[in-house]
């Protein structure tokens, strides 16, 4: 758990790999209720939709990023703000990594502010995100 | 490049009735599996992960008023001269955090409409912002999303 007399600015933010399959994928569809059919059913996908395969949700990358937050915090801060941006599709079979680092730190409010980021395996950033947080 | 008629631009600030929603346990054990959360007041249900608040408010419509892609149609939204909605990203303003039995009110508004020419063709950026709050009026949460259409 992040101490704000410890934290840093650069100070890196532990992230996690991800590698979706068609369960977790269908799963997470099944529970934000999205029937987009981009997301389950591959012929459409590529065939209508002309995508190269069956599209990651770009909110699921988005949860990731929170989640690289919350996991930091644990019980001992609060997330204030969250945003990301989808910058580039990723499709089934794709392994995604979730990361982040500590922007700036003010001391007299707690606040903390995080940079956040998806890479694919090319290294690209796929979803960028920031965070500000406030810890104890 | 003109692809905003001022009869799409005039929906910028229509707002959609307010949408009430109970959050059980189950439905956030549901999310946190889906999503791989690791914190236990996830997994337990306890308390919703931050981005739990996107499937909430999402439109729940019979499956004959879906379209041929499966997604409902925009409930409040213009009709677009491009089809291919794509997710373009969120911003959450957290007051705090949700969890079971909160009964929650949503109110969604278009915050904006506005083009862009991309790398491959031209864009419509979608804003809408939905306000999150309780029954009686204290807020939970602020969620900016913006689609993009292409």
């Amino acid at each position: 758990m992040p101490r704000l007399s410890e934290v840093r600015p650069g100070q890196e933010i532990p992230g996690r790999v991800h590698t979706p399959t068609n369960v977790s994928l269908f799963l997470y569809n099944a529970a934000i209720w999205n029937p987009h059919r981009i997301h389950y059913d591959e012929r459409y996908a590529t065939e209508v939709e002309r995508h190269p395969g069956v599209v990651i949700d770009g909110p699921l990358q988005g949860d990731w990023l929170a989640q690289v937050v919350t996991d930091w915090l644990g019980d001992d801060g609060a997330l204030l703000e969250f945003e990301y941006s989808n910058r580039k599709a990723c499709h089934l079979g794709q392994t995604l990594v979730s990361g982040g680092e500590v922007e700036s730190v003010d001391a007299a409010s707690g606040r903390v502010r995080l940079r956040l980021f998806v890479t694919d395996e090319a290294g690209d950033v796929t979803s960028p995100g920031a965070a500000v947080v406030r810890l104890k | 490049m003109f692809l905003l008629t001022p009869e799409i631009r005039s929906w910028i600030g229509h707002r959609e009735p307010p949408v009430t929603v109970e959050v059980s346990r189950r439905d956030i054990v549901k999310y946190a599996i889906a999503t791989e959360q690791t914190r236990r007041a996830y997994l337990d249900g306890d308390e919703a992960p931050p981005m739990f608040a996107f499937g909430l408010f999402r439109p729940v419509t019979p499956l004959d008023a879906l379209g041929p892609d499966g997604l409902p149609p925009a409930a409040a939204m213009p009709e677009l001269p491009l089809k291919r909605t794509m997710a373009g990203g969120i911003r959450l303003t957290v007051h705090r955090p949700v969890r079971p039995g909160d009964t929650l009110v949503g109110v969604r508004a278009i915050a904006d409409i506005f083009e862009k020419e991309g790398r491959r063709g031209p864009l419509i950026f979608v804003v809408t912002e939905l306000a999150i709050a309780t029954g009686a009026g204290a807020p939970v949460m602020e969620e900016t999303l913006t689609r993009i259409v292409r």
